[in-house]
């Protein structure tokens, strides 16, 4: 028998799960530190860590379980002990215990404190009244939801970053909200006066009322409302709930108690490597206090952690050197940015701004008094620059002879001063949430990542806020470039092209078939994936008939058939209603095609009425029939124009100021069957309400009292993204022109199944150059995307209708080619009065299945 | 199943169509001695013969898939899920242990045949 007594690993307490505490646990098992150590966390709160950046998402929907920040089983895998609703009360250095507010007692080797922080709540009477409230917690927001409920009126106390995140919660929950700010300005801490203004008057116009250099003495009952606010100045405010976001305090309650240095103003003292006054005691995030500051940013939090992780399993000297505070966010839809001294404080630093007022945009930078360094910069209603601008910051960059470039807008069309990913060094900072660079970059593009999503996973870069997504992919892109990688975009095998180029050789070449198309440029015989592609630009190049010999062979199944293959090989049906207008007649006529054909009917989510289970043999009759009742194609099937959804507008509806369905109505007639690299959808909407969704499709248009606003680029589906205003207060006949144009240019550029929100996204110069495009023609391309949609148009034929008119055509529409059989395989059963496949279990059971 | 047990068990062969019903590219379905089958003709002039049930969605529309070559192979992409398989020995490109049956043809003159 051995005698050799087993090594007990020392172990490891970290007091607080938030979101710093951790990001230190994911960071020790990284660097394998959870098989060193045994980690035990005690976490006060019910649940583990979530995101509290993202905390106000809590109130559009998102859950508790979407905000967690643990992956998967992260504590049973990585075996961590986590302990909630276990508070920690009590540190003896000397014995070195924690002790549990339950009383239990637990000793550690080396103790990390991430305990956060908690909202300061000014002690002014009344102030522990009932719907007086934080903003910190899951637990708070539960509380905010439930009195609002019981409120009408809420005031925010407090003006900064929060309170303005805080303010838009509770005018999203339905309150009338008011601001109440002791300080002469909002944001007192990242704005200077005209930022502040710009951003005053913004958000008042989103009904959110102002009060700045108010000072609240009590809070006692109201007349009308729950509470009345009294101020210094003698005003009153009455309200029913009250949300404190008067800042934060450090949580260094443990820190004092075992006698741990703390700073005056609260916070553990660390050192470089975020070590407190006692070596083996850590303190990070929130809670701790290097070089006189407390951060109250996540990014220099995160740091700490990678820091204290590093130190423990001595896997690397990093230290904690202090962090940027520059920020940028979307407060209430207002973007914001402020790095680095955005009030100029520094000796000898001179500013230059730009105001807009129409459009509410400010902007200032601040320059070194010798013009060459950027020290700071402001930005209201417009950020785009805000990621060139912080890298002139932190990089000390030499500013191009004018700087005042980088904040005016290009109105040429030449793109807006900046530099090239390039010129950034190696060291540059470039996602400040993970601590990436521009060398750590680069290194995993020497170490074979080819995409964005390659460099993510390599190295964490723009895996938290985002905010540095594009300029890792200039990057990414450059540096393909200079090791001589070419970035792949051939079609397929048998085209080296992309999509835009095969547009391009078949217009101008006037090829017209793909087997030209595949001599002059291809090789081979083609494939399911630029068959279609080819067809689709064909379609959207000269528009003859889909099923036309050369191109038929060319067709999905769904363009084949002309209509959607469902799971069991059946087909749907859907005849156009433009608009999701029909007459009773129409709606009785297709009840009667349904009910003769036994079709399962369903309302589509596009306003229109889809048929499902009719068999190959059955679709020319049926389109018969409905084309004698008066229908036509819905196109469903086709990378084309599927519906114009639209509200009842101004005929009916009390609020329309302009009759959305008519305008829904002859958009759908002017675009249907126009062929395009994806599906197109449309909205119409009478009023700002926005009944029709419209700011969720392709193209989304709202009435306004002088015509209509214009959006463009929505999507709904998988990754919904809102449309983006191209156009405002426009006339009909200006609509049709921007809308040619817009859909033109998009089947032109775009590439193989590209919705129009991912073209956007990918549209180098983003929103600014498609207006400039569309709207200023700055492409001198206008007239000729007008001439091309217009041919389009006027060569429009009803597929089905040529279909049903042409013998050769209808030859194709039977199962088998030599008997009259049908596919024995298609079998329905019955459900709610209608049919649905069979499962394979049933098929097999023959149980109670329906005839066809 | 595999292309051998089927070419094992063909028997006479049964005529299904004319030359002139198969446009090359597009695929068309026969029912032959109780089984489907899809046909397709392509570029060069070949017939193929594979069966029509597609073992991914297990509904009968092979035939209406696109053909086309991957690498040289000459292919059919499932119209639902578009997996691809060699049309000359039924096996699927996307998963090894897939194949659709495969038939022999016959052309003789414009009548098209095949053994099943
Ligand atoms: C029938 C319908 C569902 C329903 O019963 O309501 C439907 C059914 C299908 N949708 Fe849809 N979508 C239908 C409305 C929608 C909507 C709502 C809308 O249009 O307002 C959306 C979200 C809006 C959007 O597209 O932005 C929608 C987002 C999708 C997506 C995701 C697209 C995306 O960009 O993320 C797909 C997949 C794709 O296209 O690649 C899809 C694909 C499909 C396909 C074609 C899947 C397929 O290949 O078999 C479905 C077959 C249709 C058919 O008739 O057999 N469907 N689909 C709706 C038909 C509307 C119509 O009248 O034409
Ligand atoms: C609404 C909101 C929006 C924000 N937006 C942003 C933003 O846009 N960008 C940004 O950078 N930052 C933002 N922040 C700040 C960011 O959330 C914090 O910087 C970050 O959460 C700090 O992490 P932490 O781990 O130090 O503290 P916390 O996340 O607060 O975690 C501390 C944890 O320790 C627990 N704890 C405390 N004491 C004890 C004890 N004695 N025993 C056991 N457990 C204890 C607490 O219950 C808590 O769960 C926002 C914060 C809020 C509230
Ligand atoms: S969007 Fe406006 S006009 Fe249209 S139905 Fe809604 S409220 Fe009425
Ligand atoms: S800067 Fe936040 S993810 Fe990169």
């Amino acid at each position: 028998m051995s005698t050799q007594s087993v090594v007990k690993k020392s172990r490891v307490i970290v007091i607080g799960n938030g979101m710093v505490g951790h990001k230190f646990l994911e960071a020790l098992s990284d660097r394998g530190g959870h098989d060193v150590f045994e980690v035990i966390v005690l976490a006060e709160e019910p649940r583990a860590a979530y995101d509290r950046v993202y905390l106000s998402s809590y109130f559009s929907g998102k859950t508790a379980a979407d905000l967690s920040l643990v992956q998967g089983d992260f504590f049973s895998e990585k075996n961590i002990a986590l302990r909630l609703n276990t508070k920690a009360v009590a540190i003896d250095r000397v014995a070195k215990t924690v002790t549990t507010a339950a009383g239990e007692m637990l000793s550690y080797d080396k103790l990390v404190l991430a305990t956060g922080s908690y909202p300061f709540v000014p002690p002014v009477p009344g102030h522990d009244r009932e719907h007086c409230l934080v903003y910190r917690t899951i637990e708070d927001l539960e509380a905010i939801s439930a009195g609002a409920a019981q409120s009408k009126v809420g005031v925010v106390v407090g003006g900064g970053l929060l309170g303005l995140e805080a303010a838009k919660a509770l005018r999203d929950l339905g309150l009338e909200t008011h601001v109440v700010e002791f300080a002469p300005r909002l944001m007192a801490v990242q704005l200077d006066d005209g930022g502040a203004k710009v951003l005053r008057r913004k958000i008042e116009a989103l009904g959110v009322k102002v009060h700045t250099e108010k000072n609240t003495l009590e809070i006692v009952d109201g007349a009308t409302h729950r509470h009345v606010m009294k101020f210094a100045c003698g005003a009153e405010l009455e309200t029913d709930l009250i949300l404190f976001s008067a800042g934060i305090r450090p949580r260094d309650e443990l820190g004092r108690q075992s006698g741990l240095e703390t700073g005056a103003r609260g916070g553990i003292v660390v050192n470089d490597f975020c070590q407190t006054s006692d070596a083996d005691i850590y303190s990070i995030g929130e809670s701790a206090l290097w070089n006189g500051r407390i951060y109250g940013l996540v990014a220099p939090g995160y740091q700490m952690a990678a820091v204290v992780a590093d130190h423990l399993t001595a896997s690397a000297a990093s230290e904690f050197k202090g962090a940027d505070m520059s920020t940028k966010l979307k407060l209430m839809g207002v973007d914001v940015g402020s790095i680095g001294d955005a009030m100029g404080t520094t000796p000898g630093a001179q500013s230059y701004f730009y105001i807009d007022e129409p459009k509410e945009i400010y902007k200032k930078i601040v320059v070194s008094s010798d013009g060459k360094t950027l020290l700071g910069a402001v930005m209201v209603g417009d950020v785009d620059a805000y990621g060139t601008l912080l890298q002139f910051m932190l990089n000390r960059m030499e500013l191009p002879e004018h700087p005042d470039a980088l904040i005016l807008p290009s109105r040429d069309g030449s793109a807006p001063a900046a530099f090239g990913a390039d010129a950034l060094p190696a060291t540059a900072q470039i996602c400040s949430c993970n601590n990436v660079s521009k060398g750590d970059i680069c290194a995993a593009i020497d170490a074979g990542a080819m995409e964005v999503g390659d460099i993510k996973s390599a190295t964490r870069a723009a895996t938290s806020c985002g905010g540095c997504t594009a300029l890792v992919g200039q990057i990414l892109k450059c540096e393909l470039g200079k090791r001589g990688v070419e970035v792949k975009k051939d079609l397929c095998e048998h085209f080296a092209y992309s999509r835009q180029e095969m547009y391009h050789l078949i217009k101008i070449e006037k090829i017209r078939t793909f087997e030209e198309m595949l001599e002059k440029h291809g090789r081979g015989d083609g494939c399911d994936i630029c068959k279609p592609t080819t067809a689709s630009i064909l379609a959207s190049t000269w528009n003859d008939h889909i099923l036309k010999k050369d191109h038929a062979g060319l067709q999905d199944t769904n363009d084949y058939f002309m209509a959607n293959m469902q799971k069991d090989g059946t087909y749907s049906v859907v005849p156009r209603m433009p608009g999701g207008e029909v007459t009773p007649d129409g709606l009785m006529a297709v009840g009667a095609v349904a009910k003769k054909y036994g079709l399962y009917t369903k309302l589509t989510g596009g306003q229109r009425v889809d048929l499902f289970g009719a068999q190959v043999h059955e679709l020319p009759e049926i389109w018969r029939e409905l084309i004698e009742a008066g229908f036509e194609s819905g196109h469903a099937y086709g990378k084309s124009l599927r519906t114009v959804k639209s509200c009842v507008g101004s005929t009916w509806c009390r609020y329309g100021v302009q009759d959305s369905v008519a305008t829904a109505i002859d958009l759908e007639k002017r675009y249907r069957g126009v062929r395009s690299p994806h599906k197109l959808k449309f909205g119409v909407s009478g009023c700002t309400r926005e009944c029709a969704e419209a700011q969720s499709k392709d193209v989304g248009i709202i009435a306004t009292e002088k015509g209509w606003n214009l959006y463009v680029c929505g999507n709904g589906g998988m990754k919904p993204r809102h449309a983006e205003l191209l156009a405002g207060d426009i006339d009909t006949e200006t609509l049709v022109k921007y809308v040619d144009r817009f859909l033109m240019f998009y089947i032109r550029t775009a590439d193989r199944l590209q919705r129009t929100s991912v073209w956007r996204d990918n549209l180098e110069g983003g929103l600014a150059y498609l207006q400039d495009v569309v709207i200023n023609d700055s492409l001198g391309l206008a007239a000729e995307l007008e001439t091309d949609m217009q041919h389009l148009v006027d060569t429009y034929q009803c597929e089905w209708k040529t279909t049903i008119e042409d013998p050769e055509k209808m030859k194709r529409f039977r199962h088998f080619i030599n008997s009259d059989d049908r596919d024995a395989n298609v079998v329905f059963v019955e459900e709610r009065g209608q049919i649905r496949p069979a499962s394979p279990a049933e098929k097999k059971g023959r149980i109670e299945t329906v005839a066809v | 199943m595999n292309a051998r047990n089927n070419l094992a068990r063909a028997i006479a062969p049964v005529a299904v169509c004319t030359l002139e019903d198969l446009t090359p590219g597009i695929g068309i379905a026969a029912l032959v001695n109780g089984q489907q089958v899809a046909l397709f003709r392509l570029r060069n002039g070949d017939v193929y013969a594979v069966g029509n049930h597609d073992p991914f969605s297990g509904a009968n529309v092979m035939s209406r898939g696109i053909t086309g070559d991957l690498k040289g192979v000459k292919v059919v992409a499932s119209p639902l899920y578009k997996q691809h398989f060699n049309l000359a020995t039924g096996q699927c490109l996307e998963d090894d242990s897939v194949s659709l049956p495969v038939y022999a043809v016959q052309v003789e003159g414009d009548q098209v045949s095949i053994l099943a």
